[in-house]
């Protein structure tokens, strides 16, 4: 880990521009990410900002009946509020299938859209990486690839987005509100959040330099059932291989998106449109052009089958409401 | 002691503190946080530095020049030694350098330590380092190198005619197995606080507080390293936060910080960053098995074959995985062998269950599979392919082999279906869950160690012992203590027990499950002679007293123990030796393992419901330390089944997941039900405490029931380990 200075802004307007003047600044919410990758130098930040106490740890209703979740929200406290458990059931169930109990009290909101890739190259300075050491070269992609993606990905990076909350907000069409550090805001949905690997895979996100997360907002409520599966080897504290997020109407029609296959959470309207034709029909179209490597292939017939699942579960729940 | 002939009768037997489930007397002083691991001895030694290793970024080649000067020069930094400045060192237990050189034969070897105030100075400048490498091509991929592998020397197990055997069988299985390579990935990393003392003859001397399992090894080899002699070095570990073979031996960690110690004059204490167990320190080696079995149409094995090849550095060692079809079955032909390919990878070497553990998840597969051939209950082909004698030299029996045993009472115990056979593999349903069932034998051997203790009986009428012997969590201590009490007539709190010490006497130490049974048995010795000394004491012939509720007996009359002991302490110190009744009798431990199983028919992610192992392993000193050795052993078989799989950069030439996110272990929700029964036994020919090991048994066998009850629930046999969902996904039966 690289030597530090820290302060701790006093107003979210404030914090952006102290990032936005000071070259290599960095945000830290929870740190959970953050700094375990400070530690082995993929992260070299040389001043952080702290987010914590800006008032951003509120989830308060919208005009329009959704949520605004303030970017400092814990995952612990997001994933028990009664009003998500109630109305963005997806959202409760993905969060608390991620991390651990100890982890989800630390992790925030904006932190937890931000987390950096698992891939083990990354995380590996010997390694040849795109991501973290531009025009490197990427290791993994013919390496061991088992966990990486097959959506959004090129010849240049193969990582996945890891996590599993942003996935449900994916479903959901929640939107990131953020400030700039002239104090400009703007509000990005999260379909065009994160990006993916065509180039420059160094870049996560549409984030600019000193941009701040203030805030994610939920439309309002979709009903149907709310599902999150998550496929892994062991049956806890492991990231997904896949997972599906789905909100299934009664009459069979719905939408979803899909984890751990993609440089972002995975979802078309297209494939959400297949759904009443099943599974099969639904995660052919999602999977269009999947770029896969002898290791991650399974991930596209995984998908279908994760789906399978998801919608026969909706089915059984349906029934018994 | 001499241990020639099988145990008569002896003070063991009356099994008032031997034998019961004691709480570990270690316990509280684990479950407040003092007990003093290795790292965290802060008060051993004044003025401690912390070091922080570099890692080789290079798997195979040569450091051309190494740059310390911003490293030197960073904030707190005293000292950075480095690999250019040293010999290459190795102890005879070592196949890789630890240190020295500028030879780099692995991934993440150690080339440089920096000394710091604080570790974060230490981390940050070792950082700082600039190494110009220059990279030769390695052999890393064992897939591509097997075919080619030579048998290793003396390795060959022959005996009767397997060729014709084969040719002539009616029902015969043939198939290949591969085990990947497993970390042992302990929860306490590889640590050492070294100091550097002068002693009164002008001498100098180092002390190493670490993490070790085998004390007086690590004192040879680190004396060897260093150029000293054994008396110049003490090593102490009192606890281990886990061992299961990554610290029988001298590693990098000892190494360079007996080095740094020594070049600034000042203790350093240093620990292996979690990254560095997986390709600094040593792993399980990969596998690949092809295993024949021949038989009659009743079942009786003819013909049995079995060939394992591995990788390893030049003039590393093979996995012994062919160790347990020597002898676990009956055959009049057998053929088994060992090949070995030279690699490039990190070392491998042992791991709990060295050999028998990847051996018997292929074997005990094979069998599985064999069984389906012929239609027949798996239980019942186990049964009948019993063998009392080692098959291959059939005048030495077994000392004891109650296979048949755990195997019926588990079968019982577990519910196994009426008449024996599986149930039609991929037929059982439940909600979106495929569930089966599956079974296999345990096997693994029972080994015979010298081992020595001292033993101290203090005025007041406290006892203390004294050996070198280690507790990687096993329970060591209480089971000594339990021995000790046992032999003194003393309840169990009047004893105490120090471990892990160099200057105490050298015990058998931690590994291949011997510990438990041979260390026990010096403390026996120790205290025979004690026992003598006490009665002598206060007049009593000593081939006549009783030793119990803390008096001493003889006739009629009776005195205090501690009588013995009040002008001044008795102190004995004897060992346990054997002579070849280890070569007369076969000596072994078995099991009947059985698993039930869901695997997703969706998704395909296996997930364990309950687990049964039924173990026979001569008398169970402590029935609750024993079942905790048994159940982390089965847990440690569930990851070996299911998930652990150290994935290798054949290009590169490291394990690439080197971290416990990327290489994953059972977490608490995979583990759900665990059983464990032991046969009520003593084995009268294993020591004076007719007691044997457990802690691997319990691993031996459990990754084939596992798999062969997910073959039984999906219909689709999958050979190669661990079992994960990709590799039966496509083929797992259609979803109705
Ligand atoms: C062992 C382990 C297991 C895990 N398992 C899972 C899992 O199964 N599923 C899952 O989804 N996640 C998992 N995680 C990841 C975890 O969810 C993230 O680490 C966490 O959500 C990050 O949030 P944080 O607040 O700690 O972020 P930090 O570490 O503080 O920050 C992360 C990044 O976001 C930036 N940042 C933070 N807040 C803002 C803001 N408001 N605006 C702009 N930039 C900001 C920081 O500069 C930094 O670059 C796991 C993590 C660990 C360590
Ligand atoms: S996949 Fe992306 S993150 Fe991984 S090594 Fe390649 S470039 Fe780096």
């Amino acid at each position: 880990m690289r030597a530090f200075t820290y302060e701790r802004a006093s107003s979210p307007a404030a914090a952006a521009s102290a990032v936005a003047g000071t070259k290599g600044a960095k945000f830290i919410a929870g740190g959970t990410n953050l700094i375990d990758l400070m530690k082995i130098e993929v992260e070299v930040p040389t001043h952080l900002v702290d987010v914590n106490g800006l008032g951003l740890d509120e989830i308060s209703e919208t005009e329009e009946g959704g949520l605004r979740i303030g970017a400092l929200v814990s995952n612990t406290a997001l994933a028990a509020d009664q009003r998500v458990r109630r109305d963005y059931g997806v959202l409760t169930r993905a969060i608390v299938a991620g991390a651990s109990g100890q982890l989800r009290n630390k992790a925030t909101t904006g932190g937890n859209l931000l987390q950096r890739t698992r891939c083990p190259y990354f995380y590996d300075t010997n390694q040849p990486c795109n991501k973290r050491s531009p025009d490197s070269g990427c290791g993994a992609l013919h390496g061991y690839s088992r966990q990486l993606g097959i959506m959004g990905v090129s010849d240049q990076c193969i990582a996945t987005y890891p996590g599993d909350m942003a996935v449900a907000m994916r479903v959901l069409d929640a939107v990131v509100e953020t400030v700039k550090p002239d104090g400009m805001t703007r509000a990005i949905p999260i379909a065009d959040f994160h990006r993916t690997w065509e180039s420059a895979p160094e870049k996560d996100n549409v984030l600019e330099a000193g941009e701040l997360i203030t805030a994610v907002t939920l439309p309002k409520p979709l009903g149907g059932t709310h599902l999150y599966r998550k496929v892994r080897d062991r049956a806890s504290y492991a990231f997904a291989l896949v997972s599906v997020a789905a909100v299934i109407q009664p009459d069979g029609t719905g939408r979803f998106a899909v984890g751990g296959i993609g440089a972002k959470p995975w979802r078309s309207t297209a494939a959400d449109a297949q759904l009443r034709n099943g599974a099969s029909a639904a995660a052919q179209v999602l999977t269009q052009g999947a770029k896969t490597t002898e290791h991650n292939a399974f991930k596209v017939p995984l998908v279908e089958r994760t789906l399978a699942a998801v919608l026969a579960e909706a089915r059984s729940k349906g029934a018994a409401a | 002691m001499k241990f020639d002939n099988p145990a008569g009768k002896n003070p063991i037997d009356r099994m008032k503190v031997v034998g019961k489930a004691y709480n570990r007397i270690d316990g509280p002083l684990k479950t407040t946080g003092q007990a003093p691991y290795a790292y965290e001895r802060h008060d051993v030694a004044e003025g401690q530095l912390y070091g922080y290793i570099l890692g080789s970024a290079i798997a195979k080649g040569r450091i051309k020049s190494m740059d310390l000067t911003d490293a030197q020069n960073a904030p707190g930094v005293k000292g950075v030694v480095s690999t250019l400045d040293h010999d290459p060192m190795k102890s005879n237990f070592n196949t890789a350098s630890l240190f020295g050189g500028p030879q780099i034969q692995h991934y993440h070897q150690a080339i440089a330590m920096v000394m710091a105030e604080t570790f974060e100075q230490a981390r940050a400048a070792a950082a700082l380092i600039r190494v110009d490498y220059a990279r030769e091509d390695g052999r890393f991929d064992l897939e591509a190198l097997a075919p080619s592998a030579p048998p290793a020397d003396g390795k060959e197990v022959s005996y009767g005619d397997f060729d014709a055997a084969w040719a002539s069988a009616p029902v015969k299985h043939e198939a290949r197995y591969t085990t990947p390579a497993e970390s042992h990935s302990m929860m306490e990393p590889h640590a050492t606080i070294a100091a550097w003392k002068k002693t009164d003859d002008g001498r100098d001397h180092v002390t190493i507080w670490t993490s070790n399992q085998m004390i007086q090894w690590n004192k040879m080899a680190l004396a060897g390293v260093l150029g000293i002699e054994q008396d110049q070095v003490r090593v102490d570990s009192p606890f281990l936060g886990g061992g299961f073979g990554s610290k029988l031996f001298l590693r990098a960690d000892a190494v360079v910080a007996a080095l740094g110690a020594k070049q600034v004059g000042q203790p350093v204490k240093v620990m292996l960053q979690r990254p560095l167990i997986f390709n600094n320190t040593t792993h399980r080696a990969a596998t690949i098995q092809s295993i024949s079995l021949g038989a009659e149409k009743d079942g009786k094995l003819t013909a049995i074959r079995h060939i394992s090849t591995n990788g390893n550095l030049p003039g590393g060692d093979t996995e012994g995985s062919t160790a347990q079809t020597q002898f676990l079955y009956a055959s009049p032909n057998r053929y088994t062998n060992l090949h070995l390919a030279e690699m490039d990878l990190p070392e491998a070497n042992a791991m709990r269950a060295p050999g028998e553990a990847p051996g018997m998840m292929a074997l005990e597969m094979a069998m599985d599979e064999l069984a389906e051939t012929l239609d027949m209950c798996p239980v019942k082909l186990r049964v009948i392919n019993d063998t009392q004698v080692d098959p291959t030299k059939p005048s030495r029996p077994f000392s004891e082999r109650h296979l048949v045993e755990c195997l019926q009472q588990g079968a019982a115990k577990f519910g196994w279906p009426e008449g024996g056979k599986y149930p039609k593999p991929g037929g059982k349903r439940d909600g979106e869950w495929l569930t089966g069932i599956g079974m296999a034998a345990g096997f693994r051997d029972n080994l015979l160690m010298k081992s020595a203790a001292r033993v101290r009986l203090k005025p007041g009428g406290r006892l203390v012992v004294e050996t070198d012997m280690t507790d990687i969590g096993t329970g060591s201590y209480t089971i000594l203590a339990q021995t000790a009490a046992e032999m003194m007539g003393l309840p169990l709190e009047a004893v105490e027990v120090t471990l892990g010490d160099s200057d105490f006497p050298a015990s058998a130490g931690s590994g291949g499950q011997w510990g438990a049974n041979n260390s026990t048995a010096g403390v026996y010795a120790a205290c025979v002679k004690l026992r003598e000394m006490a009665a002598d004491k206060v007049g009593f012939n000593a081939a006549d007293v009783d030793f119990d509720e803390g008096e001493i007996r003889s006739g009629g009359n009776a005195v205090a123990l501690s009588d013995a002991a009040a002008d001044g302490e008795l102190v004995a110190e004897d060992g346990i030796e054997y002579g070849d009744i280890g070569e007369r009798y076969k000596q072994s431990t078995f099991a009947g393992h059985f698993v039930e199983v869901a695997v997703n028919a969706y998704t395909g992610e296996s997930r364990i419901k309950r687990m049964l192992a039924v173990c026979s392993a001569g008398r169970i000193l402590n029935p609750k330390s024993a079942r905790s050795q048994v159940i982390g052993a089965m847990t440690m078989g569930a990851g070996a089944a299911l998930m652990e799989d150290m994935a290798v950069d054949t290009r590169f030439g490291f394990f690439v997941n080197h971290d416990l996110a990327g290489y994953e272990v059972p977490v608490h929700l995979d583990i759900p039900h665990q059983e464990v029964v032991f046969l009520d036994e003593v084995d009268e020919k294993s020591s004076p405490m007719k007691a044997k090991g457990v802690g691997e048994l319990g691993l031996c066998g459990v990754g084939a029931a596992i798999a062969n009850a997910i073959y039984n629930a999906t219909g689709v046999r999958v050979r190669d380990y661990p079992i994960t969902l990709d590799k039966h996904l496509e083929k797992l039966p259609a979803i109705a």
